[in-house]
């Protein structure tokens, strides 16, 4: 089938032998971001990073370390950091702004569309502890609704990769490329799938795991959840899935999206984020008048996040491989 | 000070000691948290839920209570502490904090604990709230108070100047702000981060009348409140300096102890201070 050109073939990715434990390290995507910008930094001089008092947690650290003339300090003021990244971007700069995910874009929205997407500027987003995964701080500062906020505006990028390797790839790749962009990661350790040899472009989503009964679709460190969802389910029950790592939300590749439909006739979509118009809704919006198939979603249902701890909560919001497994079942009884 | 007999205040000073031993406790419990401003505004969370405000923990929805909101939300562990103590809870509920299911969330939600009266934790967005309340107050006649509790960072926000403006145009003399003026924030000193001096002149210049006290000083936190509740035409604003993680000599003046919880040895030592502390306020006594 023609397909298989559509998307990068399973073994191409070069990814460790994720059903093996004992070769799996575990370690959080915003470490990836953290060295991502340093060596975009040292390429680049016009590369600046404002960060907004949270140094630490997003990583931004060690890019203040490395290129001290290039990192800009403002305190608590996520609005200031998009308009001023906006001016910075107006006279040649390449702005990196880090908070959590819950303030920028979470409380910077109106700035994110008119001065960074409407106006088009060269600034890039990094959104840290994303999801419920945050843990024990609560709802108050689990972003779950960035994707959508995100997705809908014109000219932006969304980038959630899916894993620390993956996000330094995305960091630099963001650097490189010009236009307006949010790049989503997240607090907690988390499986590291790919290798430096796994490949990486904007739009491109990867085949991770070839399989035909389902399409699981997933972003962001639930694409290990996925994975290990699938594995489980070739073994348990002989169900073969296609697990694709869709880490650009926008643009979407929508060949592999319809390819993955047309070859599984059901899917399934995996992100921790709300249901309602996150990345599962774009691809049931190219599904629905492209290739419609059943869609089942896994996120969160129109609910907001708790205290908790990271790996309770993302199993208490049905997130975790056995909730999974359980709608991968559901998505193939609904297939005619 | 003519409300405060000396017997009194010792016992606020057992009572501001209690909060910091639950906001130990708590702490530890739940392996998180924010160690630093919950402990250095227990003398002012104290004053206020065992002096000053007008208030009844068997009847948080009592409509003529004063409103006390926590702006700065990730200092929760004072004022559950504080609340647990005044009667709001049973003390022993302070150790679910920030576990699954817990009414006592990381940060402030009122849906699950209505006397918190707002949901708080996103920084710089309780004065806007507490400006609504004093004006809804102000435009039904009635004298309860808003108090609301700011940090020193959050002034970086600029929905709080906002407010600040707001609050100056409609003189609302029913509304008393304090600053956590410890000068951290999570990346180091707020006088490098960005600095807010002169404070006092900033809150004048927006038409505000500025009172400044020994923040962890039970006795001046409330001769200050006193003043500030004569002021007429004018909200008030109680620049509290206070000392980041006041009572537990390892933590005083650290930032790093902004947002981390003790381990356990460290518990353990710190409710040792405290304790030798309460017996030095209970000798006064005597
Ligand atoms: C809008 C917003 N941005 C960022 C944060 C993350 N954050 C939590 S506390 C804090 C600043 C800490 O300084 P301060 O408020 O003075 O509190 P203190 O260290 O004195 O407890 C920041 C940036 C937040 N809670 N809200």
């Amino acid at each position: 089938m023609s397909n298989v050109n559509l998307v990068e073939s399973a073994t191409a990715m070069h990814l460790v032998d994720y059903t093996n434990a004992a070769a799996l390290e575990s370690v959080p995507t915003r470490n990836g971001f953290g060295q991502g910008l340093v060596e975009a930094g040292k390429r680049d001089r016009n590369v600046v990073a404002i960060c907004a008092d949270l140094s630490e947690s997003t990583r931004m650290l060690a890019f203040k370390e490395a290129c001290p003339e290039q990192y800009i300090e403002i305190g608590v003021a996520e609005q200031l950091l998009v308009a001023m990244a906006g001016g910075l971007a107006a006279v040649g700069k390449i702005p990196f702004i880090a908070s959590y995910a819950m303030f920028n874009p979470g409380r910077s929205w109106e700035q994110v569309r008119t001065i960074m997407c409407l106006n088009e500027t060269n600034v890039k987003i990094a959104g840290a502890h994303a999801g419920v995964s945050v843990g024990p701080d609560g709802a108050t500062h689990q972003a779950i609704e960035d994707i959508a906020i995100m997705r809908v505006i014109p000219h932006m990028t969304v980038v959630v990769p899916c894993d620390a390797v993956q996000t330094k790839k995305a960091t630099l790749a963001l650097a490189a490329m010009f236009g307006p962009a949010y790049l989503r990661f997240a607090r907690e350790k988390s499986a590291v799938v790919t290798t430096e040899e796994t490949p990486f472009e904007i739009g491109k989503a990867q085949v991770f795991r070839e399989g035909g009964d389902v399409a699981i679709i997933a972003c962001g460190i639930l694409v290990y959840n996925a994975l290990m969802a699938a594995a489980e389910l070739a073994k348990e029950d002989g169900i073969e899935c296609r697990v694709v790592n869709n880490h650009t939300v926008k643009p979407m590749d929508e060949p592999a999206i319809v390819a993955a439909a047309q070859t599984c006739r059901a899917v399934v979509t995996v992100e921790e984020h709300q249901v309602h118009g996150g990345m599962g809704s774009r691809v049931a919006e190219i599904l629905a008048q492209r290739y419609p198939v059943p869609i089942e979603f896994v996120g969160v249902d129109d609910r907001f996040g708790e205290s908790g701890e990271p790996t309770e909560l993302i199993e208490h919001y049905g997130m975790g491989t056995a909730a999974i497994k359980a709608t991968v079942r559901r998505a193939l009884s609904r297939k005619v | 000070m003519q409300s405060l007999t000396p017997q009194r205040l010792i016992e606020l000073r057992l009572a501001a000691n209690d909060v910091r031993q639950g906001i130990i406790r708590s702490l530890v419990a739940a392996g998180s948290g924010h160690s630093a401003g919950s402990l250095d505004m227990a003398d002012v969370f104290t004053a206020l839920y065992f002096h000053i405000l007008r208030h009844d923990p068997q009847r948080p929805d009592w409509a003529k209570r004063d409103r006390l909101l926590l702006s700065c939300g990730h200092i929760a562990p004072v004022r559950y502490s504080a609340m647990a103590y005044a009667g709001y809870f049973p003390v022993d509920e302070l150790l679910t904090l920030r576990r699954l299911g817990t009414r006592l969330q990381g940060h402030p939600e009122r849906m699950r604990l209505p006397a918190v009266e707002t949901t708080s934790g996103p920084l710089g967005e309780g004065l806007a709230q507490g400006v609504g309340m004093a004006l809804g107050g102000k435009l039904d006649r009635e004298d309860w108070r808003v108090y609301v509790v700011t940090s020193d960072a959050e002034h970086q926000c600029g929905l709080h100047w906002e407010a600040m403006m707001t609050a100056g145009k409609f003189k609302l003399d029913n509304l008393i702000s304090f600053i956590d003026r410890n000068f951290i924030q999570i990346d180091g000193s707020t006088e490098e981060i960005m600095p807010l001096e002169p404070l006092a002149d900033k809150y004048r210049s927006f038409n505000w009348e500025v009172f400044e006290c020994d923040g962890n000083d039970m006795a001046a936190i409330i001769a200050t409140v006193e003043r500030a509740q004569t002021v007429k035409g004018k909200p008030s604003v109680i620049i509290a300096n206070t000392v980041p993680g006041k009572g537990v000599s390892y933590m005083e003046g650290d930032y790093t102890w902004h947002g981390k919880p003790p381990n356990k040895e460290q518990a353990a030592l710190a409710l040792a201070q405290l304790q030798a502390d309460r017996e030095q306020i209970g000798a006064v006594h005597v």
